[in-house]
């Protein structure tokens, strides 16, 4: 379980996070959404430590980050997996290497245990005749499945995805999403995923938390978005005739 | 302002840089890896560029001595002093900041903007050491190459003098022992280390902290050839006054 208090961040004089307070619980999908600018991937580099929040705090199961010596702040991240928006697997290294990558640093496993886990991992991200290509020979969808793989491999508590569908079909989005929530909900791990993409948000969205001007402005399931009277999150929601239309016939269904 | 701000960051990037590697079995294969690149991966293009320095040196030389009064084995004499005391030291670390220190930055850049350096930090892997670290230990090799640059600039000037009928081949090598002071090779492999330091360590600083996009690692690269060539240029008449003043 994450908790974050009243978090605030600024960039000179700009002030990016206004005091953000919300639970992320563990084996379920937690998404924020925003416009562009709303602070999101500020949040998401503070959750993950590449940013120091100036005011309020961040636990991880209870414990403070800030609190937290260098030692334990370096073990705490080894507890986290990260998938970028880019992927950003080493390009100098194998599918099979980036995946080997973590365990190589962190621990002392044999190389049979390593390849035992290495082997499962990509198995359960359905990649099993990649292990021996380079990022740049394989597709988007295939890049990002890999980085999964990298960020589960150690078994993490916690797993952080920014914008984990974007430049991907909306077949493979789909893929990727059940993917995340199944590893999600086999593994107990606390996700906390940054997105704009509408159809993760009905999919996969446990919690959602919506994020206006540094400020949450909403917060709720996929299913309470249908309900809200919310201004800011319709807005940003429906703001296709698409989403507009879905959310109607819901409403219908329900009356 | 921003320059003291440079140099403080630089400084913190050291400090990071010399931290207890988090496995040194890694470590090791990124040194031998570093070392293929930076070191024998420069080797051919110095070994060129000596050899036709040293001629053109030896060359110019023979071409300049007018008088009848100044002898032949000048020849050998300056070829030797110019490559030993600056050529191979500092010539050849100027083109190395063009060769080794655009490919450091341009590296590490690409890196800082593909969110690599964010997926190391993010799994808790000191990202200055993994990647600065390496190149540091690799370039403490430079010296090697540099001894084979002034070999073979040596070598350019000896075929140039002899072949193109501007020394004897006696001249040229009684000239190349004349007054010889080995000292000066020291004075050389001292400043060497010097600047592979700073061939390691101010490209990486361009490329660690860089911010922006794909055209940002293009300028970072060239403003990283620039500074490394002025703080080399600036240590060269530092260090010269210190040990030969």
């Amino acid at each position: 379980m994450i908790e974050v208090d009243n978090i605030h961040k600024s960039f000179g004089d700009a002030h990016i996070l206004k005091g953000v307070s919300t639970t992320f619980h563990k084996g379920q999908t937690n998404l924020i959404i925003g416009q562009s600018g709303s602070g999101k991937t500020v949040f998401l580099k503070c959750l993950l430590g590449l940013h120091s929040p100036e005011e309020g705090t961040i636990s991880y199961d209870g414990k403070a980050y800030s609190k937290l010596n260098t030692d334990e702040r370096r073990n705490l991240r080894q507890e986290m997996g990260m998938v970028f928006q880019g992927s950003a697997l080493f390009d100098s290294m194998t599918v099979e290497g980036n995946v080997r990558f973590p365990l190589e640093m962190f621990t002392k496993q044999a190389k049979s245990e390593m390849q035992d886990r290495i082997d499962f991992v990509l198995k359960r991200v359905n990649l099993v005749d990649a292990h021996h290509k380079y990022p740049s020979e394989i597709s988007g969808g295939m890049q990002k499945r890999v980085a999964i793989a990298r960020a589960i491999v150690m078994n993490p508590k916690y797993l952080f995805c920014d914008e984990p569908n974007s430049g991907l079909d909306p077949k493979t989005a789909i893929v990727i999403d059940n993917l995340i929530q199944e590893i999600t909900e086999e593994y107990e791990i606390t996700t906390v995923i940054n997105t704009h993409d509408m159809n993760s948000v009905m999919e996969i969205g446990k919690k959602i938390i919506f994020l206006k001007d540094g400020l949450k402005a909403w917060e709720g399931t996929n299913k309470d978005i249908f309900r809200t009277d919310n201004e800011a999150v319709t807005n940003f929601v429906y703001s296709s005739d698409l989403f507009k239309k879905v959310r109607q016939m819901y409403l219908e269904e329900r009356n | 302002m921003n320059y003291v701000a440079s140099i403080g960051s630089y400084a913190i990037m050291i400090k990071e840089v010399f931290k207890k590697p988090t496995k040194w079995r890694i470590m090791k294969s990124l040194i031998l890896k570093e070392i293929d690149e930076l070191i024998f991966g420069s080797l051919g293009i110095l070994i060129f560029i000596s050899f036709f320095i040293g001629a053109v040196v030896a060359i110019q030389t023979a071409l300049n001595i007018t008088s009848e009064l100044i002898p032949k084995n000048l020849v050998g004499f300056a070829t030797r002093q110019s490559i030993i005391l600056e050529f191979a030291p500092t010539f050849c670390s100027i083109i190395m900041a063009g060769k080794v220190g655009s490919y450091i930055t341009s590296s590490i850049g690409t890196m800082r903007v593909t969110e690599q350096i964010d997926a190391l930090e993010v799994m808790g892997v000191n990202a200055l050491n993994y990647l600065v670290f390496p190149k540091i230990v690799a370039l403490l090799m430079y010296p090697f190459i540099i001894a084979v640059s002034m070999f073979v600039g040596i070598l350019g000037g000896w075929v140039a003098a002899t072949f193109g009928g501007h020394s004897t081949s006696a001249d040229f090598t009684e000239g190349l022992t004349l007054d010889f002071i080995p000292f000066h090779v020291t004075y050389a492999f001292i400043k060497t280390l010097v600047f592979a330091f700073i061939l390691a360590t101010i490209p990486s600083f361009h490329g660690f902290y860089l911010k922006g996009g794909a055209l940002d690692v293009g300028k970072a690269s060239t403003t990283s050839f620039i500074w490394t060539s002025i703080v080399i240029v600036i240590l060269n008449g530092i260090l010269t006054q210190l040990l030969l003043g």
